[in-house]
C-alpha cells in the first residue's frame, strides 16, 4: 500500500484528534506513535505476519473516533453475568470506563485496580516507561504493528492493575469490554497494564462482548508483567458482536520461576486478530496456553502466538484448536524461539484444526527456532475432518450423523478447557462453544 | 429375525462376501468361525452399515424390513448392535453422557419417551450390578486409556444398557486373557434371552467354551461352507481351517 494516507481507514484514524493529556511525555509519545502510523500505514499481505489476513475490506471503511456518549449508553445487564464469578470488575463501553457497571469497592489487600483514564489524571508517571517503550517497539516492527501504534496514539482508557508482592488475590478480577452501537460506526482503543509483584497470585478474566449490529474497530494493547515466583491465570473470552473488528496485542513478560496459564476462547467478531507475545525472561519461568478459535459465517480469526525462551530451564506448553465452518477462515501462527543461553528449556506446541465445511479454511504455521543446548521441543499442526471411525462408532450406537458430528466437535474444542479450575466458568465457556456449533 | 440371502459385498473394489446365506431366529446364538480373510468382520460391518462396504447382490431382511436400506443409526434404533473388534477411543466424551445420548437417540427414533438423568442413572446402576462392572468406568471418557479387556467389557456393558434384539460380536474374545474372557462371556450369557439373538464372530473356539452356541457356521472365502452344532467348533479346533475350503471337515 504505497499511499497509506489515501485509504479511508487510515485517513479516518488520522483524522481523530489526539487525546490532550497536558502531560508532556505522554503527548509526545502519542504524537510520535501517530506520526509513525501515518508514515507506514497498514500492513499488506506481503508483510509475513499479515500474510493470511488481508485488510483490504477493512481499509475501505471509515470509523468515527470514540464515543462521546458512551457513559450513558444502556447495556443489557445479562451480558455481564458470569456464573460462579464474583469480585472486582472493570467494565468499559466503547472503550470508556463505566463506574456504574464496575465493582471496585472493597478490593482485597494488595490489589490496586483503576481505570487508565483515572491514573492518567492522578499519577501518570509510572506509565511513562511502558508507553514510551511501546512506541519504540512499534518503530522496530514497521507496518506489522500499525494497530499497536494507533492504539498508543489514541487510547485514553483501559485497566491498570497491580498486585503487591506476595499478595494472593483469591477472587478473579474481571475485565470487560463491551462494544455498543453508537451514532455512527466507531473506532475505539484501550490499553491495559497488569503487574504482578514477586510471589503474587491472580486470576484475571478478560471478556470482549458485543451488544449491537454496527461495524466497529477496536484495538487493545495489554502489557503484562509477572514478577519472580508470581502466578497468573488469565482467561480470555472474545465473544464480540458479529460486525466488530478487534485487533489485540498482548505482551507478557515472565520473570524467574513465575507461572502464567492462559486460556483463550475466540468466538465472535468479524475480523479478529490477536498478537500474543510471551517472553520467558527469568530462569525456570513456565507458560501454559490453551486456546480455541471457532470462526463461522464469514468471520476471520487470526492468532499469532510468539513465545521466546530467553532464560535457563524455561518451559512452555501450548495447545490450540480451531474449528472453521461455512466460509470462515482461521489463522494460527505458533512461533517458538529458544534463544542462545536458554539451555535446558522445554517447549511444546500443538495446533489441531477441524474444517466443518468445504468453504472454510484454516492456515496454520508452526515455527521453531532453537539456538540453545539441551532443549526439548515438539511442535505439530494438523487440519482435517472428524475421524470417520469415531463417527461410525457413535452412529452404530444410534446417534444420528448430525448429532454425532456435533458431539465429536464439541469434545474436540472442550478439551482445551479441561484444565480450567473454576467449574462454573468452564461450563459457561463450554456452553458458548457448543452454541457456536451447527445445530 | 435375520435372513441373509446370497449376500455379495465388496471392499475397495475387492469382492469379500461371495453369496453368503444365513438365517438367525430369536433366542438363538450363532457362532461364525473361519480363517483370517474369510470375510468375518466384513459381515459384521455390512450388517451394521459401515461406510466403504458395497453390497453388490443379495438381501438382508431383519424382522421383515430391508436392513441394508437403513442408516447405521436407524439399524441401532431397530435393535441391531455391533460389539467392535477394535472399540474406538473418544476423548472428551464422557461414557455416561455417551450412553445416555445413544439410548435416548434410539428411543426417540422408536417414538419412545426419552429417559431423564435420574431414570437413566437408575438403569445404569442396575446394569452395572448385573454385569459386575465397576462404576469407575462411567466417569471416564469413552474407551480413552482403557485396557483391551476394559474396552471389550465396555462394549458388553453398552449392549446391556441398549438391550438390542440382534447382537453381533466381532471377535470380542480376541486379545483377552482368560479372566477377561470369562467376564465378557458371563456378560453375554446374562443377556441371552428368548427375544434376543447373537451372532458371534470369532477366530478361536475358546469363547465357545463359555458361551455355548446353538449353531456353528464355517465362513470361508465369503460363503458359509458348513454349518453344525457346537461339536463343529471342536473339530475345527482340532483340524484347523486348512481343509475347510474344500468342505473336507469331517
Amino acid at each position: 500500500m504505497t499511499q497509506p494516507a489515501t485509504l479511508p481507514l487510515v485517513e479516518s484514524l488520522l483524522d481523530a484528534p489526539l487525546p490532550a493529556s497536558g502531560i508532556a511525555w505522554l503527548d509526545a509519545a502519542r504524537q510520535e506513535s501517530r506520526d509513525a502510523f501515518a508514515s507506514t500505514g497498514l500492513p499488506d499481505t506481503r508483510v509475513e505476519a499479515w500474510k493470511y489476513t488481508a485488510l483490504r475490506g477493512l481499509a475501505q471503511r471509515r470509523f468515527a473516533h470514540g464515543d462521546a456518549t458512551a457513559s450513558g449508553r444502556a447495556v443489557d445487564p445479562s451480558l455481564l453475568a458470569l456464573p460462579g464469578v464474583e469480585g472486582a470488575r472493570l467494565v468499559f463501553v466503547n472503550g470508556v470506563f463505566r463506574a456504574d457497571l464496575s465493582t471496585l469497592d472493597a478490593l482485597p489487600d494488595g490489589l490496586t485496580l483503576q481505570p487508565l483514564s483515572r491514573v492518567l489524571k492522578d499519577d501518570a508517571e509510572p506509565l511513562r516507561f511502558g508507553w514510551s517503550r511501546s512506541a519504540t517497539r512499534a518503530e522496530a516492527h514497521g507496518a506489522a504493528d500499525a494497530f499497536a501504534r494507533i492504539n498508543a496514539a489514541s487510547a485514553a482508557d483501559g485497566m491498570v492493575l497491580r498486585v503487591a508482592a506476595r499478595a494472593t488475590i483469591a477472587a478473579p478480577v474481571q475485565l470487560v469490554f463491551i462494544g455498543a452501537d453508537g451514532e455512527g460506526e466507531l473506532a475505539w482503543h484501550a490499553r491495559n497494564l497488569i503487574e504482578l509483584g514477586e510471589g503474587a497470585s491472580l486470576t484475571l478474566i478478560e471478556q470482549h462482548l458485543g451488544d449491537g449490529g454496527q461495524a466497529q474497530l477496536a484495538t487493545f494493547v495489554s502489557d503484562i508483567h509477572v514478577g519472580a515466583g508470581a502466578k497468573l491465570h488469565h482467561v480470555t473470552l472474545q465473544n464480540a458482536a458479529s460486525a466488530a473488528n478487534l485487533i489485540r496485542h498482548s505482551h507478557l513478560r515472565l520473570q524467574a520461576r513465575s507461572e502464567a496459564t492462559l486460556h483463550v476462547v475466540e468466538l465472535g467478531g468479524a475480523l479478529v486478530r490477536h498478537d500474543l507475545q510471551v517472553e520467558l525472561l527469568g530462569d525456570g519461568a513456565k507458560l501454559h496456553t490453551r486456546g480455541v478459535f471457532m470462526p463461522h459465517g464469514r468471520q476471520h480469526i487470526d492468532t499469532q502466538l510468539a513465545i521466546r525462551h530467553q532464560a535457563l530451564n524455561t518451559a512452555s506448553s501450548s495447545n490450540w484448536r480451531g474449528v472453521a465452518n461455512d466460509r470462515a477462515r482461521g489463522v494460527f501462527r505458533g512461533a517458538i524461539v529458544v534463544a542462545p543461553g536458554a539451555d535446558g528449556s522445554d517447549a511444546s506446541l500443538s495446533n489441531k484444526n477441524l474444517l466443518l465445511s468445504a468453504g472454510a479454511e484454516i492456515d496454520t504455521k508452526p515455527e521453531l527456532e532453537i539456538y540453545a543446548d539441551e532443549v526439548q521441543a515438539a511442535h505439530g499442526a494438523t487440519v482435517g475432518q472428524l475421524d470417520e471411525r469415531s463417527l461410525f462408532y457413535l452412529r452404530s450406537r444410534g446417534i444420528p450423523l448430525a448429532e454425532a458430528r456435533a458431539l465429536l466437535t464439541a469434545a474436540f474444542c472442550r478439551a482445551m478447557l479441561d484444565d480450567l479450575p473454576n467449574p462454573d466458568l468452564r461450563e459457561h465457556l463450554s456452553g458458548l462453544l457448543i452454541a457456536q456449533l451447527p445445530a | 429375525m435375520l435372513k441373509i440371502e446370497n449376500l455379495h459385498a465388496r471392499v475397495e473394489g475387492k469382492e469379500i462376501l461371495k453369496g453368503l446365506s444365513l438365517t438367525v431366529n430369536a433366542g438363538e446364538v450363532h457362532a461364525i468361525m473361519g480363517p483370517n480373510g474369510a470375510g468375518k468382520s466384513t459381515l459384521g460391518n455390512v450388517l451394521s452399515g459401515r461406510d466403504g462396504y458395497e453390497v453388490t447382490a443379495g438381501t438382508v431382511s431383519y424382522n421383515g424390513i430391508d436392513l441394508l436400506a437403513l442408516e447405521p443409526e436407524a439399524r441401532a434404533a431397530a435393535g441391531v448392535f455391533l460389539a467392535f473388534q477394535y472399540p474406538v477411543e473418544i476423548p472428551g466424551v464422557n461414557n455416561t453422557y455417551f450412553l445416555r445420548a445413544a439410548l435416548n437417540a434410539q428411543r426417540k427414533q422408536r417414538g419412545e419417551k426419552e429417559l431423564d438423568s435420574m431414570a437413566f442413572l437408575k438403569l445404569v446402576r442396575e446394569k452395572l450390578k448385573v454385569m459386575q462392572i465397576s462404576d469407575e468406568l462411567l466417569h471416564r471418557a469413552v474407551n480413552e486409556g482403557f485396557s483391551g479387556g476394559e474396552k471389550k467389557r465396555n462394549e458388553i456393558f453398552q449392549m446391556a444398557v441398549l438391550e438390542p434384539q440382534l447382537a453381533i460380536l466381532d471377535e470380542t474374545d480376541s486379545g483377552l486373557d482368560i479372566d477377561a474372557l470369562k467376564q465378557v462371556a458371563q456378560g453375554v450369557n446374562t443377556l441371552r434371552s428368548p427375544g434376543r439373538a447373537f451372532l458371534m464372530i470369532t477366530h478361536y473356539q475358546r469363547l465357545l467354551d463359555y458361551v455355548v452356541p446353538d449353531f456353528v457356521h464355517v465362513l470361508a472365502d465369503g460363503r458359509i461352507v458348513e454349518s453344525g452344532d457346537k461339536s463343529l467348533a471342536l473339530r475345527l479346533e482340532e483340524q484347523g481351517y486348512a481343509g475347510v475350503r474344500h468342505g473336507a471337515v469331517a
